[in-house]
């Protein structure tokens, strides 16, 4: 993967208000994206991703800090002289144009030769298969229809970057599963710099290169779908992102020891005090009794999910675990509630938590 | 904040002001102005044959409640027939501010409570009157109960009255009209209040043993209190400041406080009175405003 | 006998109050419609069907130079209005509350709060001073108050219409290198349109129905349709009136209907 940086942002601060009721909306955030790579910003909602988008879009100017764009500062520049676009949650197609027209709108007011605007265009409709509905006007047009266009529109320029600000949260579940893989396909034909804002941790992890994990304004981690799944950096994203169990835990020689006393290994971890063990529901097996590192803990619950069931279960210190068992051919898992079983957490899946 | 985001604030801040300036000076000009300039008038001594004499007096003001005995200067008197004008202005603006509540409740309730479709036509009708000469209604009303009008007319045919009912040229002519041609102040701010109203919450009341009664008291009422309050100032304001229907159909006897201010700058050729007058009006019509925008306001937290 | 089905929305006798209530709304007007082309000079008794009334109000030249008065006025009045509202709205919508904001609210809605005949007299003592000073009698001073009092009304719906109207189309023309300029002339304005085209004619019709202000304000011999009318009722009531009021009745309605599919179509 080219590692040119496309877009960055030097502590970048963002604050709405003054004074003592302001809100600090971006918290000294850097973040450096990747020319060509699809990039995700995730976080609950007010966590910030959508005003730094917004700031690197030029719809908003930092408190403090830098937005760079192919190494150029461009933090002070007006949006439409940057060339970056962006696909908006809303849409904002213009209803008194055409399909054909608003598509063509970026070019015309760069000054394009009508002919060129015209083939473009064009070109654009076919990329999102909308040929047919160039001359409609947008009140005429479906949900996925009109993304379809305002992807085609932000496309039609060819930006450096292309932002993407929840542009799927509108849709149903199945045209937005069809969206998803659309994006994605657009993406790698165009080789245009995607980023690409949600609050959808599935969206995240299933269309990106690389996801940045934001909330109250400070970027926690950033790295591959993978990564951030399976060594979260702390106790947000590790929770955020999927579900997971924290168990309290004392750092021993060699790992950590739970509340009921079992040692689980960790490697590579160093010195003393508390910490915070998280393990994936799907991480957590049943053992035979007496088998070495097995925990025993009793059942308090079962849930059937048809692929899986979940079952909730405590340990002798009363900590919670979820374990999520896949359900054999008859659906049952052969577990009652009350039962005694033994646990073992699958070798290296445990992570210890910063904090 | 950073300095260019304060910059583009204060830009921002100079556009708004800049663009608002064509409509600030026409306002201040032809609207605003004058009324500042009015109540420098009320100030000044009147002159032999209208308009003033640049010499400070505050007998504008005073001559509004009373006046100087003609014949024994240096004696004050209640000017009775101000205080009659006044409080025939009040009365008959109160009275058309009821009449017009009672019946427009009604008819707003009829309108907010018509099948989508012929909610618009009906909307539509009571629109057309609102947006009607005012003077071309009240010549239509006047057609209608004059001596020789629809009803008289009707009525001797009928054999029920042998000579017309003299209804021009009285207070309840002035009431009648008024009531007549500010209806619909009434009925819209009306309409947008119950057209707001979940309607199911009558089911819930009734659902909870409410009678119709109670229902209407108890459940609608308080909940459409904006558009009533709305309504009522819509009414009771112009009411208060009419010319032209009290003109008509009083016929220059029965004078609300708006012809008699323009008496002051006819044949009265009292401009400090009239100013004086205007001035009192204003207040008059600013404290009622005033009290609709409290009533308003205590009234929003509920929704 | 009870209802088969539960209307709990129908409250007793409301529907006949209100069912009278448009009769009698509409009573008045459409008698003096029906007088208008009613052939006796009183207006009492129907004598036959006839134009004269019409043609002879066409004929008048009082009437004509009124009419064209009023045009002028009324037309002049609601461009000017017209363009300080759209600046106006354009000025004090859809953005962070400033200072001096209210204060710009209460300017521009004071003609609907303040009493016509306290504006008028106001007008009057304050022209009266210009005319003396200047020696200017021109339809100007007639032209400047109506624009004033139409400016709140045109507003309304221009401001109505910008606030309903998503922010974001703006932010997208940017972010497709438009210009402000070009934002403003090619997204702004023509989704503003009908709201514009909406307060122009709500100002018009405001300015060609006002009397108390024009009376006030008008120098010598400016008659205005409102104002020539009321003249005319001091005297003998004639079925001439009427026709004028038909006519001004019919245009009222023309307007409004416009109006309404206008803004219905945008919904």
């Amino acid at each position: 993967m080219a590692q040119t940086i496309a877009v960055e942002a030097r502590n970048a601060v963002k604050e709405f208000g003054s004074g003592a009721s302001a809100v600090r909306a971006l918290d000294d955030v850097s973040i450096s994206i990747r020319e060509g790579e699809f990039f995700t910003l995730l976080g609950p909602s007010g966590c910030g991703k959508t005003t730094l988008l917004r700031l690197i879009a030029g719809f908003e100017m930092p408190s403090a800090g830098k937005i760079l764009l192919n190494g150029q500062d461009i933090t002070y520049l007006p949006p439409n002289r940057r060339p970056v676009n962006t696909v908006f949650q809303s849409y904002a197609l213009f209803p008194h144009l055409t399909v054909a027209q608003n598509i063509g709108f970026g070019l015309e007011m760069q000054g394009r030769p009508a002919s060129e605007v015209k083939a473009t265009a064009a070109r654009m409709l076919a990329l999102v298969k909308m040929e047919a509905f160039a001359n409609r006007k947008i009140g005429q047009l479906s949900g996925g229809q009109q993304q379809r266009v305002a992807l085609a529109r932000a496309l039609a320029p060819a930006p450096k970057v292309l932002l993407l600000d929840e542009p799927l949260s509108a849709l149903d579940l199945k045209l937005r599963k069809e969206m998803q893989i659309e994006l994605k396909r657009l993406q790698l034909e165009t080789g245009i710099t995607f980023v690409f804002v949600t609050h959808d941790q599935e969206e995240a992890l299933t269309m990106s290169d690389r996801v940045g994990v934001m909330s109250a304004g400070k970027l926690h981690q950033v790295g591959s779908p993978k990564d951030i799944y399976t060594r979260p950096v702390n106790r947000f994203v590790a929770s955020f992102i999927g579900e997971t169990n924290f168990l309290p835990a004392s750092k021993v020689p060699g790992g950590v020891q739970l509340g009921c006393g079992a040692v689980v290994e960790v490697a590579g971890l160093t010195g003393t005090g508390t910490t915070t063990l998280t393990v994936r529901p799907e991480q957590v097996r049943l053992a035979t009794q007496g088998e070495a590192g097995a925990i025993p803990a009793t059942v308090r619950n079962l849930v059937y999910f048809g692929t899986d069931t979940h079952c909730y279960l405590s340990l002798s210190d009363g900590a919670e675990v979820i374990a999520r068992l896949q359900s054999p051919s008859n659906g049952d898992v052969g577990l009652e509630t009350g039962q005694t079983v033994a646990l073992r957490l699958v070798q290296g899946a445990a992570q210890v938590l910063a904090d | 904040m950073s300095d260019a985001e304060k910059a583009r604030d204060t830009a921002t801040v100079r556009t708004s002001w800049l663009l608002s300036t064509p409509a600030l000076v026409v306002l201040t000009f032809a609207a605003s102005g004058p009324l500042l300039i009015m109540l420098v008038y009320s100030f000044l001594t009147k002159g032999q044959y209208g308009n003033v004499e640049w010499v400070f007096s505050t007998e504008g003001w005073r001559s509004i409640l009373y006046s100087e005995d003609i014949f024994d200067p240096g004696v004050f008197v209640w000017a009775d027939a101000h205080l009659t004008i006044f409080w025939r202005s009040v009365k008959l603006s109160l009275m058309t501010t009821v009449l017009t509540l009672a019946v427009g409740f009604p008819t707003a309730w009829f309108i907010a409570t018509r099948p989508p479709k012929s909610r618009a036509l009906w909307l539509f009708l009571i629109t057309i009157p609102f947006w009607t000469n005012l003077l071309i209604r009240t010549v239509a009303i006047f057609e209608v109960i004059r001596n020789e009008g629809v009803i008289n007319s009707l009525l001797m045919w009928t054999g029920i009255i042998s000579a017309p009912i003299q209804i021009t040229y009285t207070d309840t002519a002035v009431f009648i009209g008024m009531a007549y041609v500010y209806l619909p102040l009434m009925v819209l701010p009306l309409f947008a209040a119950i057209d707001r109203f979940d309607m199911r919450l009558i089911e819930a009341a009734y659902d909870l043993y409410a009678s119709r009664l109670a229902v209407l008291r108890r459940v609608i009422l308080p909940i459409v209190r904006p558009g009533i309050i709305a309504g009522s100032i819509l009414v009771f304001v112009p009411s208060l400041g009419a010319v032209v229907t009290p003109r008509i159909l009083g016929g220059g006897k029965n004078m609300m406080i708006g012809n008699f201010i323009e008496l002051q700058f006819g044949q009265g050729r009292n401009w400090p009175l009239g100013a004086a007058l205007s001035m009192s009006l204003l207040v008059i019509v600013t404290v009622a405003l005033l009290v609709y925008v409290r009533a308003a306001n205590r009234e929003s937290p509920h929704g | 006998m009870a209802d088969r089905n539960f209307n709990a929305t129908r409250l007793p006798g409301f529907t006949p109050i209100a069912l009278i209530v448009f009769a009698l709304l509409y009573l008045p007007i459409v008698l003096l419609v029906a007088y208008s082309f009613s052939g006796g000079y009183s207006v009492s008794l129907f004598e036959g069907l006839t134009l004269e009334w019409y043609r002879k109000a066409w004929e008048n030249e009082a009437v004509q130079s009124a009419t064209l008065r009023s045009l002028t006025i009324a037309l002049s009045a609601s461009v000017i209005a017209t363009f300080c509202a759209t600046l106006a709205a354009l000025g004090t919508t859809r953005r962070k509350a400033f200072r001096g904001q209210t204060f710009i609210y209460v300017m521009i809605n004071q003609p609907l709060m303040v009493p016509e005949i306290v504006t008028a007299v106001a007008l009057l003592i304050f022209f009266a001073s210009i005319k003396v000073a200047t020696g200017y009698q021109g339809l100007g001073y007639l032209i400047a108050a109506h624009s004033a009092f139409c400016i709140p009304f045109a507003y309304l719906p221009i401001r109505a219409r910008l606030e309903g109207m998503d922010l974001s189309l703006e932010t997208a023309a940017a972010d497709l290198y438009a210009t402000p300029w070009q934002t403003f002339r090619r997204v702004t304005l023509p989704l503003l349109g009908p709201g514009i085209i909406a307060g122009a004619m709500l100002a018009f019709v405001i300015s060609l129905d006002d009397v108390v202000i024009t009376e006030f304000v008008k120098s010598g011999g400016q008659d205005t349709l409102p104002t020539y009318m009321m003249g005319q009722l001091r005297r003998v009531m004639t079925p001439e009136v009427n026709a004028i009021s038909s006519v001004l009745l019919a245009l009222t309605v023309l307007l409004l209907t416009a109006f309404f599919l206008l803004t219905r179509k945008n919904d």
